[in-house]
């Protein structure tokens, strides 16, 4: 064990390893599929788990960097999901497999206005009642796409082409977390850090709390948008009340269990989540006891999660992982 | 017109059910300045408690209606010693985390021991009234009696009894009012019995009204007097009351001028316009801020 954590620990601190082992998985999310190394079940565990990380991440940016707590993200994924669906579905139905990266990016926008209205209507609200307004979003979200025969009301939409591959799904991980990482260590990270320790604090030491807040919601809707869409185009069918209360509380989970403030900590959450939840499908209805339960018994033993607060070096920029050794 | 009068009384017998489960929100949140979000899922504990002990025993409506009380209130003081207590003096978002966890657990719990919806048999024969061109069923009126006969009792509770005015202080200042010899945590663990009681009471009233009760019920009812209570100003017992009827009141109305699917969207969106425009609700009051 020793020498496997000291080994993990010089490949974590080699600044080379990671740009090999994102080109390594690149061409392993190609050639997988291509020649089926794995099987379909496998392969469609691993995709999960790579929009899970995708959701966990973003969603980390609010809950965890910003200290807030927005149970609204399966709002803002069910708004990427259709949008996404509408393209290639109604749109452009003849949208070739290499643009899929289109309609992705559109429901990512279309999630982002969301973020960005939704955080510029309740500036004024904080702590539990921007929770309740979050709450509030979601169930408006869920009943208007019921209300709307278009996007098939509370039937929801079939038959939407299966675009979501492996190579996709690293690919916007990767985005993901690089755009994350090199915000978080911007003057915007600073900023929302200072508003988690102290909101009233920042402000009066010329941190502008609402851009930053804004900001922080629009970018975290954004990807919870790219999620919603990546995973309407795997499950090939989406409905309103698959992106629910309980969507959200998955997301809750694998924050909380891998870690708040931490990238590395939302990986290692969305993995064992998607890992465990597979696990637990032979149970039924009894996982849905199972995974609020352990998110009680995180609050009550571990409220920071496996990695709270600490990164690998990995996703630390060269001046952060400097500063920390020395 | 009369159309609109019986929908009127609909409104008055839907806002006294979710009046009667934002109280419950509403104490909490007075006493923790925490909310309870698994106080939807008592009020559906509430509803199975009823159908159990009324297949099992066949006592009268009120005896039944004493035990559900004492059995959700229970489970309420119970959730709040496991689960809440650890982490009083945690952040606030490990609390609100928490009790999201314990609704869920609580619905799953029973959605996986009673997975189909089921009947709810009526307890009392049910008569109807023709006043005008009103119609009026003693179910209603016992709706409605009931609930206002226990709120008034839970006003008496907490402006005319010792244990009341231990509550009021708690919510004006939770830090200093233990030094002066309250016994807080007997305090708290009273005002969840009773908020959790009377959620479990709307819960029996509910399942009589519309005779077949589910899981999903917390979420579907408990969630809006969640609403409820929120637009009257959380942490306030008027408030809840107030926010109880107008929340009944424009759904009964939603549903009687619009198609029955927009009743959700209308009355969470009145939830994030009144949250927009008083952040505090109706009458609640504004929390001091301090570094």
């Amino acid at each position: 064990m020793a020498a496997m954590a000291a080994f993990f620990k010089k490949l974590g601190a080699n600044r080379y390893a990671l740009p090999v082992l994102l080109a390594v998985g690149f061409v392993l999310s190609l050639v997988i599929p291509q020649y089926g190394l794995l099987n379909g079940y496998v392969q469609f565990v691993l995709i999960m788990i790579g929009i899970n990380i995708i959701l966990s991440a973003s969603l980390n940016l609010v809950n965890g960097y910003m200290g807030e707590f927005s149970v609204g993200h399966a709002g803002f994924m069910s708004l990427g999901a259709y949008a996404s669906a509408v393209l290639t579905v109604k749109l452009l139905p003849d949208l070739p497999d290499a643009f899929f990266f289109l309609p992705v990016i559109v429901g990512g926008l279309v999630a982002a206005l969301a973020g960005f209205l939704l955080a510029l209507l309740s500036f004024k609200t904080r702590g539990d009642y921007l929770a309740i307004i979050t709450l509030a979003f979601l169930m408006i979200v869920k009943s208007a796409l019921e209300n709307i025969p278009y996007v098939g009301g509370p039937r929801g939409m079939l038959g939407i082409p299966k675009l979501t591959t492996m190579a996709w799904a690293f690919f916007w991980v990767v985005v993901t977390i690089w755009v994350l990482r090199n915000l978080l260590y911007s003057k915007f990270g600073r900023a929302i850090a200072a508003i988690r320790e102290d909101e009233i604090a920042a402000n009066s030491m010329g941190v502008r709390v609402r851009e930053a807040k804004i900001l922080a919601f629009s970018v975290s809707a954004f990807f919870a948008g790219v999620a919603g869409a990546l995973l309407a185009h795997l499950l090939v069918f989406i409905n309103p009340s698959s992106f629910d209360i309980l969507k959200s509380t998955e997301m809750l989970v694998m924050v909380y269990l891998g870690g708040i403030g931490s990238l590395a900590g939302s990986i290692l959450g969305a993995v064992i989540y998607t890992l465990l939840s597979n696990w637990l499908q032979d149970f039924g209805t009894w996982r849905m006891v199972i995974m609020p339960l352990i998110l009680v018994l995180l609050m009550l033993f571990r409220p920071k999660g496996i990695m709270g607060f600490r990164e690998l070096p990995w996703f630390l920029p060269k001046r952060e992982a400097r500063r920390k050794d020395s | 017109m009369d159309y609109f009068a019986q929908q009127a009384i609909n409104a008055i017998q839907q806002g006294s059910i979710y009046a009667l489960i934002a109280l419950g929100y509403s104490m909490v949140y007075g006493v923790l300045t925490m909310i309870n979000f698994a106080h939807g899922d008592l009020f559906m504990v509430g509803a199975f408690a009823c159908l159990l002990i009324a297949s099992f025993f066949p006592l009268p409506f009120i005896v039944i209606l004493i035990l559900v009380m004492l059995a959700t209130g229970f489970l309420g003081a119970l959730l709040e010693r496991l689960a809440y207590r650890p982490l009083r003096n945690a952040p606030r978002v490990s609390a609100i985390i928490t009790a999201l966890g314990c609704g869920l657990v609580i619905e799953n719990v029973v959605l996986s021991l009673s997975p189909y919806a089921k009947p709810m048999p009526p307890l009392f024969t049910v008569t109807g009234y023709h006043i005008g061109g009103l119609s009026v069923s003693t179910l209603q009126l016992m709706i409605i009696g009931v609930s206002i006969a226990l709120m008034l009792g839970l006003d008496f509770l907490i402006r005319r009894t010792s244990f009341g005015m231990a509550m009021r202080a708690i919510s004006f200042d939770a830090k200093t009012v233990p030094l002066l010899g309250i016994p807080l945590n007997r305090i708290i663990s009273v005002t969840f019995l009773i908020g959790a009681g009377l959620g479990g009471a709307a819960g029996m009233l509910y399942g009589q009204a519309y005779p077949v009760i589910a899981a999903s019920m917390g979420i579907l009812v408990g969630w809006k007097a969640f609403v409820a209570a929120v637009v009257g100003g959380i942490g306030s017992i008027r408030g809840a009351v107030l926010g109880g009827y107008i929340l009944g009141t424009v759904e009964v109305m939603t549903v009687a001028f619009l198609p029955s699917t927009y009743r959700d969207l209308v009355a969470y969106s009145l939830l994030l316009v009144i949250l927009i425009f008083k952040p505090y609700g109706l009458l609640g009051k504004a929390p001091n801020q301090k570094v």
